[in-house]
């Protein structure tokens, strides 16, 4: 069911969160983590419907805050808060508050969403676009445990990257990083069975690929080689060759889903690799909650002070 | 350690037990050496395995891997896996979409290989379509075509008999074969989906054709096909709690009950009974998680240590007339459906005197549960399938309150739910609104599926994932069985001396004797 609520406040939207609940007879709540998304309107859709459907492996409730620009400046003088509460069916599993903010208010989108978080849940926030320059220091992303922007969704990527380093918080997330998991299990797996020093590497990419910059990073950071960067016409990361002493080990995904795993002196084999859709990222986002310490060590790439192969 | 399965010596104690299956599943065991467990139960659990060793050769430390880097999921090393009886339904609806799930959820190493035996005339292609059409029906995860390509090029089938000698050759220079082509390295699971009367003779096989044997730096494992099914999270961290003891604990009811009744099993089910079935190997094992002290880490060999001191404590009642009692379920109604009585059964003999029904009460002395009695239950034809474990607390004195107050309440409890719907279920006293003093039950309820909705995998993905990876967490080890056994053997022997089963109307929770049997105590079976 859907309660729209114009010019209101967080108090209100809370009762109508308990009367949405009462109303579909489900008063006992098993959410466990609240998603707050900072969107704007054009990829408010996409962006709840990943959260939706990521909210079946993880209840949740999902705050959606949608700044909205004025375009008159009387329009800017007046500050309101509209919202529509989703619970039931509406709401995947759990219970979606979209928040639109017009004028004063968007500035301090925290104080509408701080009283609207579940108790003791954790919180994550995620910026499909437009993320913050320092998320950890932003109003809203000081709220949360776990910060997921996209450097997918940047015009350059490799320089956002370069500040996301700098920037790095413990509990910073990036989904370039999440698509990488299949990748780097593959790869993680083939070299479990090839037992072999690896001596050279090449990741092959599309032209500022963001993805493929951190997977060169992490070769770097774990392999203690230099990892060239090839570029191919993609789509996205098409290969990985590890070179050993007898051999290359190569995952080798010209298109399409399927991949081709080589080892040396062993025969070539298929591999499914398929590019993943936002809301099974968002999906694996979730599964952990405390700092990613992986991917802050690809984030510095060779840089990365040693750290003991066993903790 | 690459010997292959490896043997533990039988007692003469073991052999003595022997019903009918149970003598051929020990046999097999002789035969091979293969460590093995219990008795085989009932159709929905999940199986236990059977496993003889552990992984080799550690010098080689993978840089891409790290303990801190948990994205990267326990993938099992290259590996095949065999199944014999593949046509069967277990497989057809359990085995083959669980390969599936694992494979799509990339936990299957790059080249695993499946194949199947089985008495058909088949070809590859014929039995990748039979797998294609189960995933299809039964998996659990959506169907993917490349995650489908990436199995089906390692698929074979051998048509054949157990005892076809040359089917075994054919099963040996598949195994071989897909060591060169698909790199599986010697590392071979044998899953017998097969009837117990025939693991003596595929394992003889397996041995004589040299298939039981690994190679050098490899592994070979058989899973036996006996039911088993139990939740080792939930028991495991509420013995941290400091209430978890006799001082507050006023006893525990393990129950495992099923709606149904023997169907067409009453060739296996007659003379085994529901005791042996489930109480020895299920119950014993629910019990010991129970009771047992935190373990030092959530390995097989410190589980084993716990779960053992726990089962070598546990002593039987004094009269064993007052302490167990078993059943057989009677003609009735259940859930809107006329039933047979399980004499009435087909195949099953009318004077036959197999417990469908068994329940026992067992005391644990040591000094965290002496005095505590653990109640045993477990029956077919039942008012509803459930398996949990409730632990009642005792009784609060009440004081500040008086008797009418307190009249609606009863003893607070904890019930773990292990299936169906998994969970846990807290019941407590609770005021009721208003201006009265009233005090009555209200229940806590936390159930898996709600806060973590489609993540739970098949109880056969994490087996078949578990015996790749050469982890035995969940499987009952040899000295666990036998402790078990020497718990049941009195009972079993007193039962066979003294009386008749107890007739208990089907969809009902049992026999008079057994609700008689805590009211001799001062207590009562909950209704599940």
């Amino acid at each position: 069911m859907k309660i729209d609520l114009t010019d209101t406040t967080a108090s209100k939207i809370n009762k109508a969160l308990v009367q949405g609940r009462r109303a579909i007879g489900t008063p006992a709540v098993g959410m466990v983590l609240t998603m707050v998304i900072v969107t704007d309107e054009e990829n408010a859709y996409d962006a709840i419907k990943a959260a939706e459907e990521a909210s079946h492996e993880h209840p949740s409730r999902t705050l959606v805050v949608i700044k909205r620009h004025a375009r008159t400046p009387r329009d800017r003088q007046s500050s309101r808060l509209d919202a529509e509460v989703r619970v039931g069916a509406d709401a995947g599993t759990g219970e979606t508050v979209i928040l639109r903010t017009y004028g004063e208010v968007s500035d301090h989108a925290d104080s509408v969403v701080l009283p609207l978080l579940l108790p003791d849940a954790p919180v994550v926030v995620w910026w499909p676009v437009d993320a913050p320059e320092v998320p950890s220091k932003d109003p809203l992303g000081a709220l949360a445990q776990r910060r997921i922007t996209d450097l997918y969704a940047v015009e350059n990527p490799l320089e956002t990257l370069q500040t996301r380093v700098r920037s790095y918080a413990p509990g910073d997330t990036d989904l370039a990083w999440t698509r990488l998991t299949p990748w780097r299990s593959m790869l993680a797996a083939a070299l479990d069975q090839a037992r072999a020093r690896i001596v050279s590497a090449a990741v092959e990419a599309e032209a500022e690929n963001p993805a493929a910059e951190l997977l060169a990073r992490w070769l770097e950071a774990r392999l203690h080689v230099r990892v060239d960067r090839v570029v191919t016409a993609g789509p996205v990361v098409t290969a990985v060759r590890l070179g050993t002493e007898n051999g290359e080990i190569v995952i080798d995904r010209p298109e399409g889903p399927l991949a081709t795993l080589t080892l040396p002196g062993q025969p070539s084999r298929t591999l499914a690799l398929k590019v993943r859709a936002t809301s099974e990222l968002i999906a694996e986002e979730l599964r952990r909650l405390d700092a990613d310490e992986m991917y802050a060590i690809a984030l510095n790439g060779a840089a990365t002070e040693e750290t003991p192969a066993h903790v | 350690m690459s010997e292959g399965i490896e043997g533990i010596p039988q007692t003469a104690e073991q052999e003595t037990k022997g019903t009918k299956e149970d003598k051929e599943a020990r046999a097999a065991q002789e035969a091979a050496g293969v460590e093995q467990t219990g008795v085989s139960g009932t159709a929905e659990a999940a199986p236990s395995v059977d496993r003889a060793d552990t992984d080799t050769d550690t010098d080689f430390v993978n840089p891409l891997r790290d303990p801190q880097d948990r994205r990267l999921p326990r993938i099992a090393g290259p590996s095949g896996l065999v199944i014999f009886g593949v046509t069967g339904d277990l497989s057809r609806k359990k085995l083959m979409p669980a390969v599936y799930d694992l494979a799509n959820r990339g936990l299957l190493p790059p080249g695993f290989s499946l194949v199947g035996f089985a008495r058909r005339d088949w070809e590859d292609q014929d039995f990748a379509q039979v797998v294609h059409d189960a995933v299809r029906e039964h998996a659990r995860t959506p169907f993917r075509e490349e995650v489908w390509q990436q199995l089906a090029e390692g698929m074979r089938f051998i048509p054949g008999d157990f005892d076809d000698d040359t089917a075994f050759k054919q099963l040996r220079s598949a195994v071989e074969e897909l060591d060169a082509s698909r790199g599986t390295s010697g590392n071979y699971a044998f899953y017998l989906s097969v009837p117990p009367k025939f693991f003596p003779k595929v394992v003889q096989q397996l041995k004589k054709h040299k298939l039981a044997s690994a190679p050098e730096g490899s592994w070979r494992r058989a899973v036996i096909e006996k039911p088993f099914g139990h939740d080792l999270r939930s028991a495991e961290e509420l013995n941290r709690i400091v209430i978890w003891n006799r001082s507050f604990v006023d006893h525990v009811q393990i129950t495992m009950a099923e709606d149904i009744g023997i169907g067409g099993r009453a060739g296996y089910y007659d003379g085994i009974g529901a005791a042996r079935d489930v109480i020895q190997n299920h119950l014993l094992q629910l019990m010991a998680l129970t009771a047992m002290e935190e373990p030092a880490a959530f390995d097989a060999a410190s589980l084993l240590t716990e779960k053992l001191k726990v089962l070598k404590a546990v002593r039987l009642p004094q009269d064993l007339g007052q302490g167990t009692v078993r059943g057989q379920y009677a003609a009735a109604w259940q859930g809107g459906t006329k039933v047979r009585g399980y004499l009435e059964e087909d195949g099953i003999d009318q004077s036959s005197t197999t417990d469908t029904y068994a329940a026992v009460r067992l005391q644990v002395d040591n000094r965290r549960w002496a005095g505590v009695p653990f109640y045993l239950r477990t029956g077919k034809r039942l008012g509803r399938r459930v398996t949990e474990i409730a632990v009642v607390f005792q009784r609060a004195p009440h004081s500040p309150f008086d008797s009418t107050a307190t009249e609606e309440l009863g003893s607070n409890a904890i019930v773990i739910r292990v299936q169906p719907d998994e969970g846990m279920t807290v019941r407590f006293g609770s005021k009721v609104p208003g201006t009265s003093m009233e005090i009555r039950d209200v229940t806590m309820d936390f159930a898996y599926g709600e806060s973590f909705t489609e993540s739970s995998p098949e109880a056969y993905e994490r087996l078949i994932l578990d015996v790749l990876l050469g982890d035995a967490n969940l499987f009952p080890r040899h000295q666990e069985v036998e402790e078990s056994w020497k718990i049941l053997d009195p009972i079993e022997q007193y039962w066979a001396m003294h009386g008749r089963p107890a007739q208990y109307a089907s969809g009902s929770w049992g026999p008079e004797e057994a609700d008689e049997m805590l009211a001799r105590d001062g207590r009562s079976w909950r209704r599940p």
